[in-house]
């Protein structure tokens, strides 16, 4: 207790003070002990902040975080790793997040650990060029009658969407998956606003024209 | 409006991303174009099904718990990280500092050692004996003089060996104070320099090898041998002083070899 007094009444230099500071230090020691953890009170606080602050924005997107891994590298596995590698980084770096938009925010840090993983271990799927032109297709030639379209069942629709190329299949998640506007899309792609519209229009005749192979018809 | 630029405009519409006027021009176009209406029935079916469906894929449970755990991990290895810099360091880094403030400055702060103070009072006790024409009690170049004049003034026999013929004549014995206690003091001469030896017991067996200062002008020996500690200092130069150290080790121990 002397040396608990001492320094307090030092960097006070006042009785009374000193006093206050020495019953609160004995408060916090008596709590930390209660909790069992050598971390002291103050920073067991800043870190249960920024521990909460995250469960609240960021943690609710795991769904839409999980989604598009799983687009993106075709695998739970994989997609399950991702998840977990982007949520450390975006823990990591939470500091650069100001609370706008938790879920566009993820979700551009799920795409970064996506692509590099990709790199990494499927570069033949980013190797083929993807080349916007030579994916698209002459929309005279790809309007098959709806009733076509419509007897697609899911399984047909699901392994169309994961045979698009990559940067096809993430503009057509994002838009008709997780309902993001143009511009959101843009922000976690990484492309100019222009070329969203442009690649969903590229990549949904893509898919037509999928669908209608799986289907056998001629479109 | 041209179907061309109908179909560009189609997906925007479909996603309700068209400014007004624009989707009031790909509306009345749609009602006129058959090839455009196909096309934008196409488009929504399309999308409905993607968006109907079972496609999306939901985060598996156990993953949920994985990441919450990791997380919890990551929050405690930071506050971690960030109690040693904010925290640790705060205190630890200033007493580093003292720390090594004080290492560096313990040549310094370190008071002067025994010899070293000793090694003052006998160059003072010598200088004094010069200075005021009181060198010696009792002046005698004969040590059977000169020995037993102690007697009586001390609780001691220093031993006293007149080295005239080596060349460091004895002119006479004093008594002197060095150490809180009184010593005795021979005085030899080497030319015109004088040599004041300092005699006193060292009050321990263990004999102590001879060393060698330089201070003030002033060369001083000592040493301690068969429980007397000897000082001797003189401004004669180190050799020559040397040489009357050795003489009075070589006289000092055949003597207290005849007495045992």
């Amino acid at each position: 207790m002397d040396a608990a007094y001492n320094l307090p009444r030092w960097l006070t230099r006042n009785k009374h003070d000193a006093e206050g500071m020495v019953q609160e230090a004995y408060l916090g020691a008596i709590f930390d002990d209660i909790h069992g953890t050598d971390t002291p009170t103050r920073l067991k606080s800043l870190e249960k902040d920024k521990l909460t602050q995250f469960d609240q924005s960021i943690l609710p997107h795991m769904n839409a975080a999980y989604n598009l891994a799983r687009w993106l590298t075709r695998n739970e596995h994989d997609a399950e790793d991702m998840v977990q590698e982007a949520y450390l980084r975006a823990f990591k770096f939470f500091n650069t997040f100001h609370g706008l938009d938790g879920r566009s925010w993820l979700l551009s840090i799920v795409r970064n650990v996506c692509y590099t993983w990709l790199q990494q271990n499927r570069a033949q799927e980013l190797t083929t060029m993807f080349d916007e032109e030579t994916h698209s297709v002459n929309g005279d030639t790809s309007n098959p009658a709806t009733l076509v379209l419509q007897s697609a069942d899911q399984q047909i629709v699901r392994q169309a969407v994961e045979e698009l190329p990559v940067e096809f299949r993430e503009v057509v998640v994002l838009r008709d998956l997780e309902g993001f506007s143009y511009n959101e899309i843009a922000e976690v792609a990484k492309i100019p606003l222009g070329t969203v519209m442009s690649r969903l229009a590229r990549a949904r005749e893509r898919l037509k024209q999928l669908l209608c192979n799986r289907l056998k018809m001629e479109c | 409006m041209i179907c061309k630029d109908a179909q560009n405009l189609i997906n925007g519409y479909v996603d309700g991303e068209l400014d007004l006027i624009r989707n009031l021009e790909i509306e009345r176009h749609i009602q006129d174009c058959a090839l455009c209406t196909q096309d934008y029935k196409n488009h929504q079916v399309l999308s409905n099904a993607i968006k109907t469906g079972s496609l999306y894929f939901k985060a598996p449970a156990d993953l949920r718990r994985r990441i919450q755990l990791s997380l919890r991990k990551a929050a405690k290895a930071e506050a971690g990280r960030r109690m040693l810099p904010k925290w640790w360091f705060n205190i630890a880094a200033p007493m580093a500092a003292a720390a090594v403030i004080l290492l560096a400055l313990v040549p310094f702060l370190r008071g002067p050692s025994a010899d070293d103070l000793l090694a003052g009072e006998v160059i003072s006790s010598h200088v004094r004996s010069l200075m005021a024409s009181h060198l010696a009690d009792v002046s005698s170049s004969d040590q059977h003089t000169v020995k037993p004049w102690f007697a009586g003034k001390l609780n001691f026999s220093p031993p006293v060996e007149d080295l005239a013929k080596q060349g460091f004549p004895l002119i006479g014995g004093r008594l002197d104070y060095l150490e809180d206690r009184p010593v005795a003091a021979l005085i030899y001469q080497r030319q015109k320099h004088f040599i004041n030896l300092f005699i006193w017991p060292s009050g321990s067996d263990s004999d102590v090898e001879t060393k060698t200062v330089l201070r003030q002008g002033y060369n001083l020996f000592h040493w301690t041998r068969s429980g007397m500690t000897f000082w001797a200092a003189s401004d004669l130069n180190n050799a020559e002083l040397q040489k009357f150290v050795q003489l009075v080790q070589n006289q000092t121990s055949s003597s207290t070899a005849i007495q045992s």
